[in-house]
């Protein structure tokens, strides 16, 4: 039998995300460089970085979708760094995509409701779902969160643009989710729609931490408590998002637009 | 469709109501089986088994690709060769005109024996090939199935070369003989209809849907909690099923098998035939082959009385083949689907 302490320093002293030394190569290119970064439960923290700067890489090294090609992944604890991505979604982990990756000759009930049975039992089951089954109040439930209902059995093909930006969002928050990755979640959405998307953000559960990629710094500023700023494949500034904001090297470096 | 049809429980909808909706919704299968069933009462012989239930045994071999191929996205050139196993499998373990290959074991062992052993096949084959896409199953499919119909052309103690087998007769069982043309052919048919209904079920339930999200992104389903690699061997397990027990049919019915009932021409066919189908709806798979085998049995006449050479029948399917990949490439179904759609003004979105 561990000890409680034993047990605590196991799960690497209780972060939800915490990656060691994560370095990603593609051939040559060095998409990541030795990143190291810790995400405490129900934290919710910016990344923020011009293109190019590795951000969508460190959610791929977090979900598995790319394994980071040295370095630990470890998710409340346990190391996932080699785990299959479905293992990681399975785990509590969820992210969203920054081009939709939508299952387009599906319905959009159809899609969510692929979300929420995939991180249920009964994946592989012959047997249809009956309307009275928990799960499709949960499916109800999330597509009326995105505001979807009226095209809730339109193919996701058929819909508008912004549509399967919410789609994406309501595939991310299936089940019970422990911590998401938002990779520029409000790309391609309209005023409205952020604010929607805002208001989603900030009523989720105090519990469920997350992760945003943005360049709406409008978004992204009013959603998170910690900014990770990056560029060039390593991270060169963590802190509040009021010191980010007026912190000179990143108003040169982000807001100023030297993308060098 | 039927996530929505049973998600929308027809809120409250009297029963009776209920009934009379299935009913009109499936009219058209329903009518069909009618006339399938009631077949036999004014057919004769050879248009009982050498038609339609060939086109039905052939069809579920067909279904097993447009299941893998339709919801999976998995072209696999593979399930005439695994329906071929079957069938040589009962040939092998039961009886046939070889004594001395044949084992003479009774039907209930060879034959459910035959069909696990293809199963098992087909499921490896899709273990092989379900870490690949696109072009690169087809590859390794058709790899698998040039591999099988030379193994039986060369191997003599097992596969009894390219003579193969022949007088292998379908059991009898229940006090009937499933030899005489109307049992076999209502023993086709029970098949036929049961892995059609089976595959329109499951299309609708988790393993089916989650199939089709497979098709559609199998990342984002990785993203989404699902073992996307399993998902894949499971459905070619599933089709497998399907396409032995329509191989096993296919040699009662055909009373022989040998190389060439699974050589390339065979194996494309099964390709063409659901194709011009169309993989959109599992009833495809049998419109497909009942075109073909018409054409089969009937263009080498047909040609022979326009004064062209009968062994062009062949011609006549690839242009058919050509005609419906260029103008419907959704199949013959596709084409139905237009039409039915732009009678009815707005319906037909997401019906059949």
């Amino acid at each position: 039998m561990s000890t409680i302490a034993e047990r605590m320093a196991a799960a690497g002293a209780g972060a939800a995300i915490e990656l060691r030394g994560v370095t990603r190569l593609f051939g040559a290119l060095a998409a990541l460089t030795d990143i190291t970064l810790s995400v405490r439960p129900g934290e919710r923290r910016a990344v923020l970085g011009s293109n190019g700067a590795g951000k969508t890489t460190l959610l791929n090294c977090v979900t598995g979708d790319f394994p980071p090609t040295s370095g630990t992944v470890r998710f409340f604890g346990e190391d996932v760094t080699i785990l299959p991505p479905h293992e990681r979604i399975r785990r509590g982990l969820r992210r969203t995509y920054q081009i939709s990756l939508l299952f387009q000759r599906l319905t959009v009930r159809e899609n969510v409701y692929l979300a929420c049975r995939g991180v249920s039992r009964g994946r592989f089951s012959f047997l249809r779902t009956r309307a009275g089954e928990a799960i499709m109040q949960s499916v109800a439930d999330l597509i009326a969160l995105v505001h979807l209902e009226n095209v809730a059995d339109r193919l996701v093909g058929e819909l508008a643009h912004g549509q399967q930006r919410q789609l994406e969002i309501a595939l991310a928050l299936a089940g019970a989710p422990r911590f998401i990755l938002f990779d520029e979640p409000a790309a391609g959405l309209s005023p409205t729609e952020r604010g929607d998307l805002v208001a989603i953000l900030t009523a989720l559960p105090s519990h469920i931490g997350y992760i945003i990629i943005e360049h709406d710094m409008d978004v992204a500023l009013r959603v998170v408590e910690s900014v990770t700023m990056m560029h060039n494949g390593r991270i060169f500034k963590e802190g509040a998002p009021a010191e980010i904001e007026t912190d000179p090297e990143v108003q040169r470096l982000y807001l100023g637009g030297g993308h060098g | 469709m039927a996530l929505t049809e049973t998600s929308t429980p027809s809120i409250a909808a009297p029963r009776g109501g209920a009934l009379s909706r299935w009913v009109s919704r499936h009219a058209a299968i329903l009518l069909l089986g009618l006339i399938l069933v009631l077949l036999p009462a004014v057919a004769n012989e050879f248009l009982l088994d050498q038609i339609v239930g060939w086109s039905l045994a052939l069809g579920m071999i067909a279904l097993s690709l447009m299941f893998l191929a339709g919801y999976g996205g998995m072209v696999s050139l593979a399930q005439m060769t695994i329906a071929g196993v079957a069938g040589y499998m009962v040939a092998v373990l039961g009886a046939s005109s070889l004594p001395t290959i044949s084992l003479f074991w009774p039907w209930w062992v060879a034959t459910p024996l035959a069909i696990a052993i293809a199963v098992v096949f087909g499921t490896l084959s899709g273990a092989l090939s379900a870490r690949t896409e696109g072009i690169y199953t087809i590859m390794i499919t058709l790899a698998i199935a040039a591999a099988f119909f030379y193994l039986t052309l060369q191997n003599w103690p097992i596969f009894n070369g390219f003579n193969g087998f022949t007088t292998i007769p379908a059991p009898h069982f229940w006090g009937v003989n499933w030899r005489a043309p109307v049992p076999l052919y209502y023993l086709i048919l029970f098949f036929a209809a049961s892995s059609y209904g089976a595959v329109v079920y499951i299309s609708r339930a988790p393993f089916g849907l989650a199939l089709q999200g497979v098709r559609d992104n199998p990342r984002r389903m990785e993203a989404i909690g699902y073992n996307v690699a399993a998902h894949r061997v499971a459905a070619h397990a599933f089709a497998a099923l399907i396409a032995a027990i329509g191989g096993v049919l296919l040699v009662w019915l055909n009373n022989q098998i040998s190389p060439f009932s699974i050589s390339f021409e065979r194996v494309i066919d099964v390709l063409v035939i659901a194709v011009v189908g169309g993989l959109g709806h599992p009833i495809g798979a049998f419109v497909g082959a009942i075109i073909y085998v018409i054409l089969r049995t009937f263009a080498l006449d047909a040609l022979l009385a326009v004064g062209l050479d009968g062994r062009r029948f062949q011609t006549i399917i690839g242009l058919g083949f050509l005609l419906i990949v260029l103008f419907s490439p959704d199949g013959v179904i596709g084409l139905w689907r237009r039409w039915s759609a732009r009678l009815r003004a707005n319906g037909g979105s997401r019906r059949l």
